[in-house]
């Protein structure tokens, strides 16, 4: 069927072949880093697009509906526009700084792309410590903001940016803790070893109410992390016209805005590996007959389908809820969140050691 | 002059205690208009605020001057441009009570339907805009659903969405169109369908109550020192309905509460309008099946002259307590008129209500005053 698993191996034994092993890997790279781009660019245009669809089936309207049928080239469109667009530095900018800024906070972006499962042994780099790494690059983005919020020269800039790094910087602890209830209970870094610890059940399903918990904390902690609405404090239009990306324009700020998509889609995949089994078919006990029909649909598409249902979902946030106040929402990390992760973290080291899950 | 980098140096300067001073405005996304706020920061904490106006002066009450008692209306449409029809009735109620002029009930009728349904256009529209300054932007499509109706009936009845000048000294330009009774029909019962989605999608929401409990509070007190009328004032339990207290047109023969709130925090604010729609559904239920047939306009002389002396009248618009004062010479145009906004008072209390408060606080603020800056202006 439609698994990439073959396509891998088939590329990787013809290059070995062909060439010596220090030039085949080589090339490998260059394969890779050439796909990652084009997934980039194909996911940004997606993304995009089904935020525009989502919100307006949200808001009784359309959406883009001119360009192309059903509007699918809009934002195909629209980032050809941007590209043409002159990309203005302000006067009185850090200019090494904030034409810096973009690309710090596009390559994060990128690094964190590594350890993703596609589907069946379709991974770029299946690193041991895969789940401490995304931790790690994850809050480097913040380096990102702050940079171009300073060197903006714009006290909206500065503003938003502050915002976003004392916002990251604490709603990183409860996504950290909710990711660590899942390494508990797999009992490795390895996010291949997470997903086939799932081979008989999501561990949404396997780990009783504290997973769920940990679900759902993470599923609120991303969205802060991400800079989403009800979070996205560190943008607020009403209150800071655009927060730390206000001074951007054209293609730098094109990179803001699909670095802000394609993280979106990062934690959301990171998500669907560790609570919804990544590219593990749905399974239930011993209903043979429809384990058996689950696992004809390929891999590749189990792990898009559970990656678009949860980036549904923080769209969903976004076009349902006003904005949190930053004082509230340092006190909901702080006094609720937290609390509940570390106290949560403790319940499943308890079911993993008693070996209460199923 | 100036060369650039000293204008740069200028407004980038710290303040004495490490304050920050930005400019919110005149364009800026929450401001809703070239509202222009010197906003003194301390970290996120609001030090001071000090409005600017004048960006969209048009000078209206000296344009009025020159234009005859017919024209000078039309004016008054362009200053609180949401609430055109009830700044044209308080013009055209002035004059008539200047000259004795006999306004048939038909006419009476219809004025305070198309008040009233002005009102609730217009707080269907603050509706969106506030939830767009705390951050949620569905409500605004949701609103507009509603108020799309209303000027759907206003283009019928009037030829304008927005600006109508519909309203003359006398009565009205014209008879009403005939489908008007069944379409306001319509409305009223797609109104009280949908108005639960509001509070399903905004009262009700954990998120839109904690932005706005207890934010920017005016007491009753400090409400009246400022002058402002209005929801602003009835959500601080000041009794100030004009509709109550000098009632016009057909207002005292119909039933209606007036809302009062006591928190006189942002949510009671938001209360008070959403309350206030309601009724205004109640008065037009009461009046769209009895409009009396007959005259639309009133006799009057081709040229109006107002007797000498001087005329005030108020009336309530969707955003408080409207005046016109005209000093008459005798002559065919006022000598002197002066409008009283509701919404410059208003504003004046904001500085009062967001200091000390976080920026955020300050939009659930400003969104909740209605501010409508050609009102403020002139």
């Amino acid at each position: 069927m439609f698994s990439l698993e073959g396509l891998t191996t088939a590329t990787q034994d013809w290059l070995l072949i062909k060439f010596n092993p220090t030039i085949a890997l080589a090339m490998e790279c260059v394969i890779v880093i050439l796909l990652s781009i084009t997934l980039f660019a194909l996911l940004g245009l997606v993304l995009v697009l089904m935020e525009r669809k989502v919100a307006a089936r949200i808001q009784i309207r359309l959406g883009p509906n001119r360009v192309g049928p059903g509007g699918i080239f809009q934002t195909a469109a629209d980032t050809l526009k941007l590209i043409m667009k002159e990309g203005l530095t302000p006067d009185h900018a850090d200019k090494f700084l904030f034409n810096l800024a973009p690309f710090v906070v596009m390559m994060v972006a990128m690094l964190l792309l590594a350890p993703i499962a596609f589907a069946k042994n379709f991974q770029i780099w299946d690193i041991n410590i895969g789940v401490l790494y995304i931790s790690a690059i994850s809050s480097l983005s913040v380096i990102g903001i702050l940079m171009a919020g300073w060197a903006s020269n714009n006290k909206y800039s500065l503003l938003g940016a502050m915002r976003s790094g004392a916002q990251i910087v604490s709603y990183e602890l409860s996504a950290g803790f909710a990711v660590l209830t899942i390494v508990v209970l797999t009992g490795s870094l390895q996010i291949s070893e997470i997903v086939a610890a799932q081979e008989n059940g999501w561990w949404l399903f396997k780990g009783h109410i504290p997973v769920i918990i940990a679900f759902v904390l993470y599923i609120i902690a991303v969205t802060a992390e991400t800079n989403r609405a009800p979070f996205d404090l560190a943008e607020a239009e009403s209150e800071l016209t655009a927060g730390f990306h206000t001074e951007y324009s054209g293609m730098k700020f094109a990179l803001f805005f699909l670095a802000e998509y394609i993280n979106i889609f990062i934690v959301c995949a990171i998500g669907a590996t560790l609570f919804l089994g990544g590219w593990m078919p749905l399974h239930i006990g011993h209903w043979e007959g429809f384990n058996h029909i689950m696992d004809y649909i390929p891999s590749s598409i189990w792990f898009m389908g559970k990656t678009f249902f949860l980036i549904f979902i923080i769209m969903w946030f976004r076009w349902t809820f006003p904005r949190l106040r930053v004082d509230q929402l340092l006190n909901l990390e702080w006094k609720y969140l937290l609390p509940i992760s570390l106290f949560n973290l403790l319940l499943v080291t308890i079911v993993a050691i008693m070996g209460w899950h199923f | 002059m100036y060369n650039q980098t000293e204008i740069i140096k200028d407004t980038t300067a710290l303040g004495p205690e490490g304050e920050l001073v930005i400019n919110m405005g005149p364009q800026h996304p929450a401001t809703h208009g070239v509202l222009h706020l010197v906003v003194t920061l301390n970290g996120e904490t609001i030090k001071k605020i000090e409005p600017h106006l004048g960006y969209i002066h048009r000078s209206i009450e000296k344009m009025c001057e020159s234009l005859t008692y017919r024209q000078f209306i039309y004016v008054t449409s362009r200053m609180d441009y949401l609430s055109s029809h009830i700044n044209n009735t308080a013009c055209a109620l002035l004059i008539e009570k200047g000259m004795q002029i006999e306004v048939p009930e038909r006419a009476q009728y219809v004025r305070v339907i198309l008040n009233e349904l002005t009102r609730i256009a217009s707080h269907e529209l603050w509706i969106g805009a506030m939830a767009m300054d705390l951050g949620a932007f569905t409500p605004f499509f949701y609103a507009f659903r509603e108020r799309e109706m209303i000027t759907d009936i206003m283009e019928d009845t009037c030829g304008a969405r927005l600006t109508m000048n519909y309203i003359v000294p006398g009565g009205l330009m014209y008879d009403i169109h005939p489908e008007f009774q069944n379409k306001v029909k319509a409305f009223i019962k797609q109104f009280k369908e949908k108005v639960v989605e509001y509070e399903d999608l905004v009262t009700n929401n954990v998120i839109f109550q904690s932005r706005t409990v207890g934010v920017g509070i005016l007491s009753a007190q400090d409400a009246i020192s400022f002058g402002c009328t209005g929801p602003v004032a009835r959500a601080s339990g000041v009794r100030c309905d004009i509709r109550k207290i000098a009632p016009y047109d057909v207002y005292d023969k119909v039933e209606f509460d007036e809302v009062i709130e006591t928190a006189g925090d942002s949510f009671a604010r938001y209360m008070v309008r959403i309350k206030e729609m309601n009724q205004s559904i109640r008065i037009i239920e009461q009046l769209i099946d009895s409009i009396p047939e007959g005259e639309f306009v009133g006799k009057t002389k081709n040229v109006l002259k107002l007797p000498k002396g001087e005329f005030y009248q108020r009336v309530e618009t969707a955003r408080g307590e409207f005046g016109v004062y005209i000093v008459s010479e005798g002559g065919t145009t006022p000598h002197r008129i002066k409008f009283r906004s509701p919404g410059f008072s208003n504003l004046s209390a904001l500085s009062h209500m967001a200091e000390g408060s976080k920026i955020g606080d300050l939009m659930a603020t400003m969104g909740t005053l209605d501010l409508v800056i050609p009102d403020i202006d002139r």
